[in-house]
């Protein structure tokens, strides 16, 4: 166990004072909370018409999010020491898991991404790792120096490419470049220096020509129809034409809640889950997304804020990267829909039907919460 | 154990950190600047482009063919509707292995390679997904049965219904009424898009074409709002089609179908009109084919089999096939002569059995011409030359005449004119004339050639719907009526390229009831010992209950040489000579005109004139019909 010399200069200027408050004894934070709340409001209503306004699957989504609440209401309670302690053998368990995932895993759509537990549930272990790979980077950091050093860095992109290389052989390509992703934004916060990350990029620029041909077929398939939607227009060009022709339709204020026809006559694919902010800028326009945007930027601010606000490495490098892996899926998934990136499967955070994805965020803002809330008194 | 102790940079870490974090926000709200810039892209600068993709998605624009127009006969029975047809189609969407699906369809229905190759041809030319497209034509019930028992092992595959066109009386009006035809590659450029878009038919031949303006019936549109899947959700507006017109023919089905029965097996034609409008009762040609065969595409063996027959099935002989008129031109020669004076009821010939031109060895030969010299019919005048068909005496009445007056007489009867005003396929036949064979065989006309005229024979060529038109014209005592098949039902008739004489008016009341009742006794002319009866008298002219005026014909098909005698039984069936008869009837009051055709069927009289006769009895005799002639 190591200890956490704090020295800390009153005005250093780089910490931020605050006044604790009635969150913080209940362990939550309301701005962060309010904006959840507005977000997931804001996307059951584009769910409902996305589902052609039957109430069951608002419903069940609706009961999702509690449920993801009550995870991350729980999450938040937990001290972020018990966290740091946690880390290393959270990681060891998640790799043990995805292990056995890739052993006795079952398929679905031709890739092997879910454990079952018979009788009980089943899980994908690897949204597990979405938290756990930053908490295992924010761990190893926490009593390094920092910046940190080339062995270092090593070491944390050795951590972070055994998850990775596991999950894209699933494949899960999407999770897997959302992990890697969490685990580099680790490193950039924490301080690497800019020659590591300029050589890093280099490489991936002379790599990347190699790096076609370990892409399987299908993902390469996506990358060249985005290129070019119209190589086949019936098959794998067919959703990135027509979430562009539903999102290019709405225009500047949309067709109208509930009057999108892209998405009402079938023509957009995937509309209530990947492809569901084509919804929203069919029916509520340019105007609509920017509004969604603007929610976000508030919550990433706020995320941005208690990162800064953190009193130790682990709680900030976790809280940080939690909140940037948050702007990585909202950049991929609609970048991915009006297509700028290609087609990964990444849902948009706290709008896209399903439970997954939402319990994943909701436990880690739970965790930003716990580490805002739980404070020592410092000297 | 002592860990070694980590002294930290708090300051310079949180420092780090700030910069850090500083930086990804700003990034963060970069990026999102790019995406907003994206969206604005596609959604303000681009949004023309994309709103008319959408529309284009969710708006199709169908077209509502028109139901073609009806076809009816004079008393409203129907010669031509329309009738569901049914189509296997395939939506590729739902289908889980295509060669499984077409493999079980052939062991349900059957399935040619030739119809796979047909059916990915229109699966490479669909427009959209969940498009279905046609597999087979027009199944049969036991098909459709089929492949409806078997469906639920066959997503994907429906069985779709169209309305197509049905013959309901078949072969009968196959040549009275033309068909329609599938629409092929050569039609899609001559025909209008819009007009016939949804419509898979066109008339081909007959009234079918005509009148195919007024049958086919106006385009109509909607535009309906679908869904991915091609299902039409909602319909926007709609402009409905406007159904063809229905026709109303002259035809007269029983009638047609006793022509049909006389004819029999024989090759032949018959035309029959009605003298008081023109309009065509009956018009049969036979051999004749099923018209339905073409409407949703004959198989090629059938066709081949069709189009090849030595009876040439296809060929429209009531219109369109061409023949000496032999015989039945004399009466016509005669008016000629009464009117121009050449001669008069009271001039009278010696006939030896032959005719001899001046400074001519060759015998022109009349038909009871014998060897021995006992032929020839003696004393005749005009109305024994008619219905004696004596031919002696118009051999010499041509002559007399000359081609050219013959030919300006003969036109006044709409001979070498197409005159029906909607059978525009009709032929013209031939009016010979000394420019025609100077231009056609760069010979001179000679004296002999107006001799041959005198009979009917030699260059000239009549079809049986104009010899039919010429003697209405005897019957209408000169008013000249064109023929046609409409009734009722367009005006297109008006738009007609047939050319329609004048009536004659310059011929006498007495010519006409000289003409009249010459061709009166050849039917008629009864008991007056032998050489002296009309020459249809004992075929057709006994317990006849109503006035016919008619004239057999006979055509001959090869030439007989000089000093021979012609014996019938001799010549191939194909060679043999062809059978006219042309009538018309009740005399006082004509109410049907007719001409016979029997292709190689003999001698006009007493093969062609029974069947006129049995035409005629059907028509003027058949119960419920007051016989407003009859003796």
């Amino acid at each position: 166990m190591s200890q956490d010399f704090v020295r800390r200069l009153p005005d250093s200027g780089f910490v931020f004072q605050r006044k604790s408050g009635l969150g913080d004894k209940v362990h939550l934070d309301f701005p962060l909370m309010f904006l959840m709340l507005c977000i997931s409001s804001y996307g059951l209503l584009i769910l409902f018409s996305a589902v052609d306004q039957q109430s069951g699957p608002v419903l069940a989504q609706s009961v999702k999010l509690g449920i993801a609440t009550v995870v991350m209401v729980v999450m938040a309670q937990i001290s972020p020491i018990l966290y740091l302690r946690l880390a290393p053998w959270l990681f060891v368990v998640g790799v043990i898991l995805l292990v056995l995932t890739y052993m006795v895993g079952y398929e679905v759509n031709g890739s092997k991404r879910w454990l079952r537990i018979p009788g009980l549930l089943s899980f994908q272990p690897s949204e597990i790792m979405k938290l756990v790979v930053p908490m295992i980077l924010a761990w190893y950091f926490h009593d390094r120096h920092l910046p940190p050093r080339a062995k270092h860095v090593v070491w944390a992109i050795v951590m972070i490419t055994i998850p990775v290389l596991m999950i894209a052989a699933q494949p899960d390509l999407g999770t897997a470049l959302i992990i890697g992703a969490s685990g580099l934004l680790v490193l950039l916060l924490a301080g690497i220096p800019w020659r590591f990350v300029l050589g890093a990029l280099g490489t991936c620029l002379v790599s990347a020509p190699a790096l076609w041909f370990v892409l399987r077929d299908y993902q390469q398939q996506r990358i060249l129809t985005l290129l070019n939607p119209e190589r086949d227009p019936l098959g794998t060009g067919w959703n990135i034409i027509q979430s562009k022709t539903a999102i290019g339709s709405g225009g500047l204020f949309g067709k109208g809640l509930f009057q999108g026809t892209q998405s009402h006559l079938d023509f957009l694919p995937e509309s209530q889950t990947d492809f569901i902010i084509a919804v929203l800028a069919e029916e509520l326009g340019l105007l609509g997304i920017v509004i969604l945007l603007i929610m976000y930027l508030l919550l990433m601010g706020r995320g941005v804020i208690i990162s800064l606000q953190a009193q130790d490495t682990f709680g900030r490098l976790l809280s940080g990267t939690i909140t940037f892996t948050f702007f990585v899926y909202v950049f991929v998934n609609i970048g991915m829909v009006s297509g700028v990136v290609p087609i990964v499967g990444i849902p948009l955070p706290m709008v896209s039907y399903g439970g997954t994805s939402v319990l994943t965020l909701f436990a880690g803002f739970g965790i930003i919460m716990s580490i805002h809330t739980h404070r020592r008194i410092i000297l | 154990m002592v860990e070694p102790l980590v002294l930290k940079d708090h300051t310079r870490e949180s420092r780090i950190y700030f910069e850090r974090a500083a930086l990804g926000f700003g990034l963060l709200i970069f990026l999102t600047l790019f995406l907003v810039a994206r969206l604005f892209y596609l959604q303000i600068v681009q949004h023309n482009v994309y709103a008319t993709l959408s529309d284009k998605n969710r708006i199709q624009v169908q077209s509502l063919p028109p139901i073609r127009g009806l076809i009816y006969d004079r008393d409203g029975e129907l010669i031509a509707d329309n009738i569901p047809s049914f189509n296997l189609t395939i939506t590729i969407e739902r289908v889980d292995d295509l060669d499984a699906t077409l493999a079980k369809i052939d062991e349900l229905v059957g399935l040619s390679e030739s119809q796979i190759e047909g059916f990915r041809k229109r699966l490479r030319r669909r427009q959209r997904p969940f498009e279905s497209v046609p597999v087979l034509f027009k199944l049969s019930h036991e098909q459709i049965a089929q492949v409806s028992v078997n469906r639920y092992a066959m997503p994907g595959v429906e069985i779709e219904a169209k309305l197509v066109r049905h013959y309901p009386k078949g072969e009968l009006m196959a040549h009275a009424v033309g068909s329609v035809r599938r629409i092929n590659e050569k039609d899609v450029h001559r025909l209008d898009r819009v007009a016939y878009s949804g419509t898979d038919h066109v008339g081909k031949i007959g009234i079918e074409r005509f009148y195919e303006s007024d049958l086919l019936g106006t385009v109509g549109y909607q535009r309906v709002e679908i869904n991915a899947r091609g299902k039409v959700m909602k319909v926007l507006d709609s402009t409905l089609p406007v159904p063809g017109k229905d026709l109303v023919l002259y035809v007269d089905s029983s009638l047609q179908q006793v022509a049909s029965d006389a004819l029999g097996d024989r090759r032949g034609a018959i035309v029959a009109i009605d003298p008081l409008t023109g309009g065509i009762l009956a018009l049969v040609s036979k051999p004749g084919y099923d018209p339905n065969l073409f409407v949703t595409g004959i198989d090629y063996d059938t066709y081949a089999k069709l189009l090849d027959s030595i009876d040439v099935p296809f060929f429209n002989r009531a219109v369109q096939g061409q023949y000496e008129p032999g015989s039945t031109i004399k009466p016509l020669l005669a008016l000629a002569g009464l009117v121009s004076g050449i001669t008069n009821p009271d001039f009278t010939i010696e006939d030896p059995g032959w005719f001899q031109l001046p400074n001519d060895e060759r015998l022109y030969r009349d038909w009871n011409w014998t060897k021995s010299g006992l032929g020839g019919h003696g004393v005749v005048n005009l109305q024994k030359a008619i219905y004696r068909s004596c031919n002696v005496y118009f051999y010499n009445l041509a002559v007399k005449l000359g081609i050219d007056r013959i030919h300006e007489y003969f036109e006044w009867f709409g001979f070498g004119l197409n005159t029906a005003l909607d059978i525009p396929e009709a032929s013209k036949g031939l009016l010979p004339s000394k420019e025609w064979k100077r231009e056609a065989r760069g010979l001179p006309w000679y004296p002999g050639d107006t001799v041959n005229i005198g009979i009917g024979q030699g260059d000239m060529l009549v079809t049986p719907l104009q010899l039919a038109t010429a003697i209405m014209l005897i019957a209408n005592r000169g008013k000249w009526i064109a023929p046609r098949m409409l009734k009722e039902g367009s005006d297109l008739m008006n738009q007609s390229v047939a050319v329609s004489p004048q009536d004659i008016e310059f011929v006498p009341e007495d010519v006409w009831e000289l003409i009249i009742s010459s061709l009166q006794m050849v039917v008629h002319r009864g008991n007056q010992g032998f050489g002296e009866n009309g020459t249809a008298w004992a075929h057709i002219g006994r317990n006849i209950t109503y006035r016919m005026a008619g004239k057999s014909g006979t055509a001959q098909v090869v030439g007989i040489k000089q000093g021979e005698e012609y014996d019938e039984a001799e010549l191939e069936e194909r060679q043999r000579k062809h059978a006219w008869f042309v009538a018309f009837a009740p005399v006082d009051k004509p109410r049907i005109v007719l001409a016979v055709l029997l292709e190689n069927g003999g001698g006009g009289s007493e093969f062609a004139g029974p069947v006129a006769r049995q035409v005629l009895d059907h028509y003027l005799l058949r119960s419920g019909q007051q016989l407003a002639n009859s003796k």
